[in-house]
């Protein structure tokens, strides 16, 4: 489990994020979502560690990332599995390669034993025979999916995606989340997905938190936020004509069942 | 940004770069595929450049130094102390600096803009260690090898001239190129160039590591890598030369 606990942020005079405190649990989709400037980015960078946020505490399992010597924060990292918005493979290793990257550094597993679990975990990304390619031979759902297999080739215990779906089409979003789901119930990992996608929020947002103007402005799950009268939220979800018509068919749905 | 500041980051980013390896073995493979990427792939324009500035310079000596005072050994004399001296090292360094330079700022700063370089931060490894060390180590034990190349091309560009051209007899060169023959240049020269190799290396890592923005400011770090690596050359010929022939 990952706690926030009061977390604030400041550039300068701007302060971007305002006593966050929320709680994001294992097995679980947690999607943090906002507008563009809303300071869901910053606040993903806080929770990894890439931003030092001025007050508050981030707990991993009880352990404060801020309070972390080099050593922690270094063991902490190896638990963290990452994806990122346009995939960050590295363009000088093969696919293969790219996911065994992890295991070349931090395992002392013999150099079969790390193919054949870089292999396997191509495989359960449904990837079969493109280890020998380079990223930039394949298409940008399967390098989201190699990047996936990578975040889980040390089994982490936290998963972060930055707009897994951006870039996508449609229908190679909607893989990519179940993927992404999948393997978060597998685990049972803390995943944290950063995203903008509405159809993400539909179908996967076990627990969503809505980030506007740096505050914790909402938190609650899918089927919540329908019937939900935050104003600011009902702006930013159902900003289109299609999901407000999603929601009035929702909504009457449950009237009916009601 | 004020040059102390870049000072300062500099000497930040080095106390990073230069500390043990997260894996060695890992490091290792990397040095090996730098030292092909950045040194063998330079040997061809090494050789190239060195031929035809050694004959050059044969033939600018033997048309400039036309003095029935000065012995007839000295065309071969002067090009071998160029060659050794200076060109083998700091030219070819400065050449260097363009051709490796860039490599490395564009190649270390696109994966900075591509988030690879966040990628193996949040992966726990030491990014700066893992990126530049191997290139740094790479390049400073190649550049040997490029030096005595360069040395041996140059001399023999020089020689070829002095059989294809009546400008100078091939024995008169050989003969200036054994006389009064100084074995410390080679050294000198190889020192120079491992000093040299560092600088190229980690003032391009310096400059693509810390790229902001998208691919523009990567172009603008690679020519800004190879102005400074130049001047710091230049500068650092200055100083080896004070201290290692005075």
């Amino acid at each position: 489990m990952i706690e926030l606990k009061s977390v604030s942020k400041t550039f300068e005079d701007n302060e971007v994020l305002k006593n966050i405190s929320t709680s994001f649990l294992p097995g679980q989709t947690n999607l943090v979502i906002g507008q563009s400037g809303s300071g869901k980015t910053v606040l993903m960078k806080c929770i990894i560690g890439l931003m030092t946020p001025e007050k508050g505490e981030i707990n991993y399992d009880g352990r404060n990332l801020l309070t972390m010597n080099r050593q922690e924060t270094k063991m902490l990292r190896r638990e963290i599995g990452m994806l990122f918005q346009n995939s960050a493979l590295f363009d000088s290793l093969t696919v293969l390669e790219n996911v065994m990257f992890p295991l070349n550094m931090f395992s002392n597993m013999r150099y079969k034993e790390r193919e054949e679990r870089a292999i396997s975990c191509l495989e359960r990304v449904n990837l079969h025979d493109i280890g020998h390619l380079s990223p930039a031979e394949i298409s940008g759902g399967m390098k989201k999916r190699v990047a996936i297999a990578r975040a889980i080739t040390l089994k982490p215990k936290y998963l972060f995606c930055d707009e897994p779906n951006s870039g996508l089409d449609p229908k190679t979003s909607i893989v990519i989340d179940q993927l992404i789901k999948e393997i978060t119930r597998e685990y049972n990992i803390t995943t944290i997905i950063n995203t903008h996608d509405m159809n993400s929020v539909m179908e996967n947002g076990d627990n969503i938190v809505f980030i506007h103007e740096g505050i914790l402005e909402w938190n609650g799950s899918k089927d919540e936020i329908i019937t939900s009268s935050n104003k600011k939220l009902n702006d930013f979800i159902f900003a289109s004509d299609l999901f407000k018509k999603v929601k009035d068919v929702e909504i009457g749905l449950m009237e009916d069942e009601g | 940004m004020s040059a102390l500041t870049k000072v300062g980051e500099y000497t930040l980013l080095m106390q990073k770069v230069l500390t043990r390896p997260d894996r060695f073995r890992e490091t290792c493979k990397q040095i090996i595929r730098e030292m092909n990427n950045l040194g063998v792939s330079s040997i061809i324009i090494v050789l190239i450049i060195s031929f035809f500035i050694g004959a050059v310079i044969t033939i600018q000596i033997r048309l400039r130094v036309d003095n029935p005072m000065l012995p007839k050994y000295t065309t071969g004399l002067v090009t071998r102390d160029i060659l050794l001296l200076e060109f083998s090292s700091t030219i070819m360094c400065l050449l260097l600096a363009g051709k490796v330079g860039s490599n490395i700022a564009s190649e270390i700063g696109t994966m900075r803009i591509t988030e690879q370089i966040d990628a193996l931060d949040i992966m726990g490894v030491n990014s700066a260690n893992f990126l530049i060390l191997p290139k740094i180590i790479g390049l400073v034990l190649f550049s040997p090898v490029l030096v005595i190349f360069g040395m041996v091309t140059g001399i023999s560009g020089g020689y070829l001239v002095s059989i294809f051209t009546n400008l100078i007899s091939s024995d008169n060169y050989l003969y200036g190129l054994q006389t009064f023959f100084v074995p410390f240049y080679i050294e000198y020269s190889i020192i120079k160039t491992l000093v040299y190799s560092f600088i190229i290396a980690s003032i391009a890592g310096y400059y693509g590591y810390y790229v902001k923005g998208g691919s523009l400011e990567v172009g603008k770090a690679s020519t800004d890598s190879v102005v400074m690596s130049s001047i710091m050359i230049l500068i650092a010929d200055l100083v080896l030369t004070q201290l290692l022939l005075t």
